[in-house]
C-alpha cells in the first residue's frame, strides 16, 4: 500500500526581550544557576505576574508578518501541573484566544511553492530546567530560565514529508530572525521544534493516530526523526497494528523515537483563565504602529527579486536566506543595477562558499558590498576575466593592498587583454605556428578549435578576454 | 491610650506626650501579657517594632510626622514583610522568612507606621472562625467561648482586645467584615483593585482584597489613606487619582437612601441579629435617612457561586506550595511524587485540602462548563443585580452575619454551616464592590452585632461618611470588652 504522511509541527520560539515575560529578571543565556530568578521567577507566595510589553509586541509583528488574525482581547490562562522546574505548579500559557490566529507560511522546496497554514501561535512563559547530573541521587533545579517568553507556533498538519517539515521550520526559522523577535539559536534552545506526526493510506481523507514527538533541536533531527517515526508507524500498520496515541522522545545517538508517555498518562491541564492578569487588549493604532516597523518580509523580496532583476525562483529564496544576505544583495545590486545575476551569483558562490569554510556570518564579511561590486564591474567591463576575479577576490578576503580592486589587478597584473589589435597579432601568431591544425579545423575537425584557443591562452598566460579570443580567431579561420 | 482613636494618638506622638517607642512598648506589654488568653498573634518581633518605632520618632521629632507615623498597626501574617516569619497561618510555611515587603507593607513603612506583629488567621484565609489556622484557634475576647470569625480573625480580636489600635486584613468572601461582625468592631473591603495583592499571599485571586480594620469609620478613613494606591506589580491594581477617603465623615445623611435588599431579611437571620440591624436602620431614619426595599434576586446564590470559583482558583494558586523551594518539605520520601504527596498532605490542614479538592474538581476536564463557567455568569448576573439595586438607592444594609459569633467547635463539623456565615458578605467579593461592617449592638450572650453596609465601586468614602455619621450618634463603636 502506499502511504501518505501526515506532519504538523508546533515550534517554540524564545521571544527576544531583554527581561522575563511576567518579571524584571533579565533572559541573558548561561548565567550561574539560579541568579537570573528575581521573587517572581521564584515564585514566593503573594508575588505576581505583570506582562512584558516587548513580548507581545514581538507576538504581534509574527502575526502580522504571515497575515493572521491578532485577537484583541487574547486571554491568559494557566495550565496546571506539577514539576519541580515549573515554580508555581501552572505555566501561564494562552489557550482559548491566543494572541494570533490563522495566517500561512509559503515554503519552497524544489522550485515549488507551497502555502502551511498556521492554526495559532499564542504567548507563555518556560520553565526552568532539571539538573539531573552532579547532585548524587537528587536533582538540582535551575530557575534562570523560568519565565522566559515564548511564542508557541502551531501549523495545521499541512506537511507530507520531512523534506516538507525541515523547509517549513526552516522559513520560520528564517522569519522570526528576520523580523527580529527571536535570535534562532537553536543549541540554546530559541528555536524548538515538536512534530506531530501520522500516516494514512494515499488518498484517504481521514487523518491517523498521530504521535507527537520532543526533543528536536536541529534541521537534520527534525528529518531523520520524522523519517524514523513515518516508517515506525507504517510497519505497524502493515503488520496489521494500530498507533497508540502518544508522545515520543527523539533519541538522536540511535536515531529513534521511543515512548516518553502514553495518552492515558496525559496530565488534565485544567485551563482556566489566569485572574492575575486581565485580558489583553490590543488596540489598531498599536497594530497599525507595530505595522510601520516591519521591514519587507522575505516573501516580498522574494517576488521583488524575481520581478526586479528576473531572478530564478531558486536564486531569490537562496539570497532571502536570511535577511542579512539579502540585504548584502540589495545594497551591492544597487551600485550595480545592471548586474544583478552576477551580484546574485557571486554571493550565493564565493560569499557563501568562502563564509561557510570559515563559519562566519554575512554580517562580519571580510569583503563588503562595495568591494564585491567594484570586482564585479572590472569583470563586466572586461578588465579582467571571472578567473582572475577569484584571485582578486581571495586579495580582498585577505584584506591586501587597501582592499582596493584596482591596485590588486594591477599589482598581481590580472588586467585582461582585451585590445583587439593585441588579440589578432596573437591568433595570427598561433596561427601561424599551427597549419596542421588549422587545416584540420576547416576539415570538419572541430576539435582543433579548442585546441587553438588553448594555444592562444597559454601564450597569454590566461589574460586574454576569451570572449574576443574566440570571435577573432573564428573570424580568422573563415576566411 | 487603648481606646484612643488613630487620630488621637497622632495627636499624642506629635505633641510629644507620648514617644512611638513607648506606645509601641505599651502594645507589645499587652501583647506579652494577654495573647496567651486570645492567641490573636501568630508572631511579634520587639527588635524590628522597636527599631520601627525608633524611625518614626526621629521623623516626629524632625516634624515630618503623617497621619499613621508612629502608630503601631497589627499586620495580617498573610502579607509578606521583610524579615519576618510569614505564615498565612499553616504549617506549609512554618518556616518561611519573606525576603520582600508585600506592596501593602511597604506603604505602611512609607507611612512611618510601626508593624506590631503578625496576626492569626485561618490557615490561607479559608475559614470563617479563625479554627483552622495552624497556629491554634483565636478567641473572641467578648466571650472566650466564642469564635472570633475569619480568617482575619486574630485581626479583629487584637483591636477589641486593645491588643492593637488598628490592623490590617483581607476579604475574599467576607474575611474582613465577618470577623470585624463578631468582635465589635469596624472593617471595610474596598473596591478590587484600589489595595495592591503584591505581596498578599494569594487564596482566590478575583476576590481578595485587602482593607483596614479598626474602631472606628474614621479610623478606617486613615487607613485606608494608605492602603489604597496603584501598584504596576499588580496587573489588576487600577490607576486612579489619590483620594481623601475621610473627606465626605461630617456629611449629614439627609437625602440618603438605604435599600434594604428583601433578600437580607429572610429567613435565616436569628432574632437577636436581626433586632439589632432594625435598632439601627431606626437611628439611621432619625440621621434623615430613606429606607426603600431593593431586590437582589440571585443574590442567595452567591455562596454556591462562591465555593466554585474561589476552591478554583485556590486549587492553582496553592500549587506553588510544593515543598521544592521553601515552606514545609516532608523529611522522607520514596521519589518526587511522594514528595509532593507527604509534604502538601502534612503542610496542609483539612479545610485546605477540602477547597484544593474542590476546585481541582470543578476545574477538571467535562466538569468546567458545568461548575466554572455557570458560576461566572451568575457571577455577573449578581452584579447586574446590585446594578439594578443602585438606580434606587445609594447603599445597601443589612446583617454582615445571620447570628453573633458561634462557640468555638460548634460549626467546625459542618463546612456546610460553616460557609453560610458569609452568606451575606460573598456577594461584595463577588461583584468587586465596597463594603464595611460596624458594630450595631449586641446580641444573645452579650456577643456582638455588626451592621453590614455596601457601596456601588469606588464609593468606600460615601461608606465611611454612612458609617461615620451612625458612631457620632451612637457609642457601640467605642464598647470594649477589655
Amino acid at each position: 500500500m502506499q502511504w501518505e504522511i501526515v506532519i504538523g509541527l508546533e515550534v517554540h520560539t524564545q521571544l527576544s526581550t531583554q527581561s522575563k515575560i511576567f518579571s524584571g529578571a533579565s533572559t541573558a543565556y548561561g548565567a550561574a544557576p539560579n541568579t537570573q530568578a528575581c521573587e517572581v521567577d521564584l515564585a514566593l507566595p503573594g508575588v505576581l505576574p505583570v506582562l512584558n510589553k516587548g513580548a507581545v509586541e514581538r507576538a504581534i509583528k509574527f502575526g502580522l508578518s504571515i497575515n493572521a488574525k491578532i485577537n484583541s482581547p487574547s486571554i491568559f490562562a494557566r495550565k496546571n501541573y506539577f514539576y519541580p522546574d515549573l515554580p508555581k505548579g501552572y505555566q501561564i500559557s494562552q489557550f482559548e484566544l491566543p494572541i494570533v490566529q490563522g495566517g500561512n507560511i509559503h515554503i519552497q522546496l524544489d522550485g515549488e511553492e507551497k502555502i502551511i497554514r498556521l492554526t495559532r501561535a499564542h504567548l507563555e512563559e518556560d520553565a526552568g530546567k532539571s539538573l539531573h547530573e552532579d547532585f548524587h541521587g537528587m536533582t538540582g533545579i535551575d530557575l534562570n530560565r523560568a519565565g522566559t517568553p515564548l511564542l508557541e507556533i502551531v501549523s495545521e498538519p499541512d506537511m507530507r514529508s520531512s523534506a516538507e517539515a525541515v523547509a517549513y521550520a526552516k522559513t520560520l526559522h528564517t522569519l522570526v530572525r528576520w523580523i527580529g523577535i527571536c535570535d534562532g539559536n537553536m543549541q540554546e534552545g530559541s528555536f524548538r521544534c515538536d512534530a506531530n506526526v501520522s500516516v494514512r493510506p494515499m488518498g484517504s481523507e481521514k487523518l491517523g493516530t498521530r504521535c507527537e514527538i520532543k526533543n528536536l533541536n536541529s534541521f537534520r533531527f527534525l528529518e531523520k526523526a520524522i523519517d524514523f517515526e513515518a516508517r515506525r508507524q507504517i510497519e505497524i500498520l502493515e503488520d496489521g497494528g494500530l498507533i497508540r496515541q502518544e508522545t515520543r522522545l527523539y533519541d538522536a545517538n540511535k536515531d529513534q523515537t521511543r515512548t516518553m508517555r502514553s495518552k492515558e498518562d496525559a496530565n488534565d491541564y485544567r485551563y482556566f483563565p489566569d485572574p492575575d492578569l486581565l485580558p489583553l487588549e490590543i488596540s489598531h493604532d498599536w497594530i497599525e504602529q507595530l505595522q510601520k516597523t516591519l521591514p519587507e518580509l522575505p516573501q516580498a523580496r522574494r517576488d521583488r527579486y524575481s520581478a526586479q532583476f528576473g531572478l530564478s525562483k531558486y536564486d531569490a529564496s537562496v539570497l532571502t536566506g536570511s535577511r542579512e544576505m539579502a540585504d548584502y544583495f540589495d545594497t551591492a545590486v544597487k551600485l550595480l543595477p545592471e548586474h544583478a545575476k552576477l551580484c546574485a551569483n557571486w554571493i550565493m558562490g564565493e560569499i557563501s562558499g568562502q563564509l561557510n569554510k570559515e563559519n562566519m556570518e554575512i554580517t562580519d564579511c571580510p569583503v563588503k558590498p562595495s568591494d564585491l561590486v567594484a570586482l564585479l564591474a572590472r569583470i563586466s567591463d572586461g578588465t579582467i576575466s571571472g578567473k582572475a576575479a577569484k584571485t582578486v577576490f581571495e586579495s580582498l578576503w585577505q584584506g591586501e593592498h587597501g582592499k582596493n580592486v584596482d591596485t590588486i589587478i594591477a599589482t598581481k597584473g590580472l588586467k585582461q587583454i582585451s585590445d583587439d589589435n593585441a588579440i589578432e597579432k596573437l591568433v595570427d601568431d598561433v596561427l601561424a605556428a599551427n597549419p596542421q591544425q588549422v587545416e584540420d579545423y576547416r576539415n570538419g575537425k572541430e576539435k582543433a578549435f579548442n585546441s587553438l584557443i588553448g594555444q592562444i591562452m597559454k601564450a597569454t598566460q590566461g589574460k586574454a578576454n576569451p570572449a574576443q579570443v574566440n570571435a577573432i580567431l573564428k573570424k580568422k579561420l573563415t576566411q | 491610650m487603648l481606646n484612643a482613636s488613630l487620630k488621637e494618638l497622632s495627636n499624642q506622638l506629635t505633641e510629644k506626650k507620648i514617644s512611638s517607642v513607648e506606645l509601641t512598648s505599651l502594645f507589645l506589654q499587652r501583647i506579652k501579657k494577654f495573647n496567651s488568653d486570645y492567641n490573636a498573634f501568630i508572631t511579634t518581633n520587639e527588635e524590628i517594632s522597636l527599631a520601627q518605632a525608633a524611625v518614626a520618632d526621629k521623623i516626629l521629632a524632625a516634624g515630618k510626622g503623617e497621619a499613621l507615623t508612629g502608630i503601631p498597626i497589627a499586620q495580617k501574617d498573610i502579607f509578606c514583610a521583610k524579615g519576618w516569619l510569614t505564615t498565612c497561618g499553616s504549617k506549609m510555611l512554618s518556616n518561611f522568612v519573606s525576603p520582600y515587603d508585600a506592596g501593602v507593607i511597604e506603604r505602611f513603612n512609607q507611612a512611618g507606621a510601626v508593624n506590631i506583629g503578625k496576626t492569626n488567621m485561618d490557615e490561607f484565609a479559608m475559614g470563617s472562625s479563625n479554627e483552622t489556622s495552624f497556629y491554634g484557634m483565636v478567641k473572641n475576647p467578648w466571650d472566650t467561648k466564642a469564635v472570633p470569625g475569619g480568617s482575619s480573625g486574630g485581626a479583629a480580636c487584637a483591636i477589641a482586645a486593645r491588643l492593637a489600635p488598628a490592623a490590617t486584613g483581607t476579604d475574599t468572601g467576607g474575611s474582613i467584615r465577618q470577623p470585624a461582625a463578631l468582635c465589635g468592631i469596624s472593617g471595610i473591603k474596598p473596591t478590587y483593585g484600589l489595595v495592591s495583592r503584591y505581596g498578599m499571599i494569594a487564596f482566590a485571586s478575583s476576590l481578595d482584597q485587602a482593607g483596614p480594620m479598626a474602631k472606628s469609620a474614621e479610623d478606617l478613613s486613615l487607613l485606608l489613606n494608605v492602603m489604597v494606591g496603584f501598584d504596576a506589580r499588580d496587573s489588576t491594581s487600577l490607576q486612579r487619582d489619590n483620594e481623601d477617603y475621610g473627606r465626605d465623615l461630617q456629611k449629614p445623611l439627609a437625602g440618603l437612601r438605604i435599600g434594604l435588599p428583601k433578600e437580607y431579611f429572610a429567613k435565616g437571620m436569628s432574632q437577636d441579629v436581626e433586632s439589632a440591624i432594625d435598632k439601627a436602620l431606626t437611628e439611621y431614619r432619625k440621621l434623615g435617612a430613606e429606607t426603600i426595599e431593593v431586590a437582589l434576586p440571585n443574590a442567595p446564590l452567591s455562596i454556591p457561586v462562591y465555593y466554585v470559583l474561589a476552591p478554583a482558583e485556590a486549587s492553582s494558586n496553592l500549587s506553588r506550595f510544593d515543598g521544592v523551594r521553601y515552606g514545609h518539605r516532608a523529611e522522607s520520601y520514596t521519589d518526587l511524587a511522594d514528595m509532593y504527596r507527604k509534604s502538601r498532605a502534612e503542610g496542609f490542614g483539612p479545610e485546605v485540602k477540602r477547597r484544593i479538592l474542590i476546585g481541582t474538581y470543578v476545574l477538571s476536564h467535562g466538569y468546567y462548563d458545568a461548575y466554572y463557567i455557570k458560576a461566572q455568569k451568575l457571577r455577573r448576573l449578581i452584579a447586574q443585580d446590585f446594578a439594578e439595586a443602585y438606580q434606587h438607592c445609594d447603599v445597601i444594609m443589612g446583617p454582615t452575619t445571620p447570628t453573633v459569633a458561634f462557640n468555638l467547635g460548634e460549626k467546625s463539623a459542618d463546612p456546610i454551616q460553616m460557609y453560610l456565615s458569609d452568606i451575606y458578605t460573598s456577594a461584595a467579593n463577588l461583584t468587586g464592590m465596597p463594603a464595611m461592617s460596624i458594630p450595631v449592638g449586641f446580641g444573645e450572650n452579650n456577643r456582638p452585632v455588626g451592621l453590614h453596609i455596601i457601596g456601588n465601586y469606588f464609593k468606600e468614602a460615601q461608606l465611611l461618611n454612612v458609617a461615620h455619621q451612625y458612631q457620632m450618634v451612637t457609642d457601640w463603636h467605642l464598647k470594649s470588652p477589655v
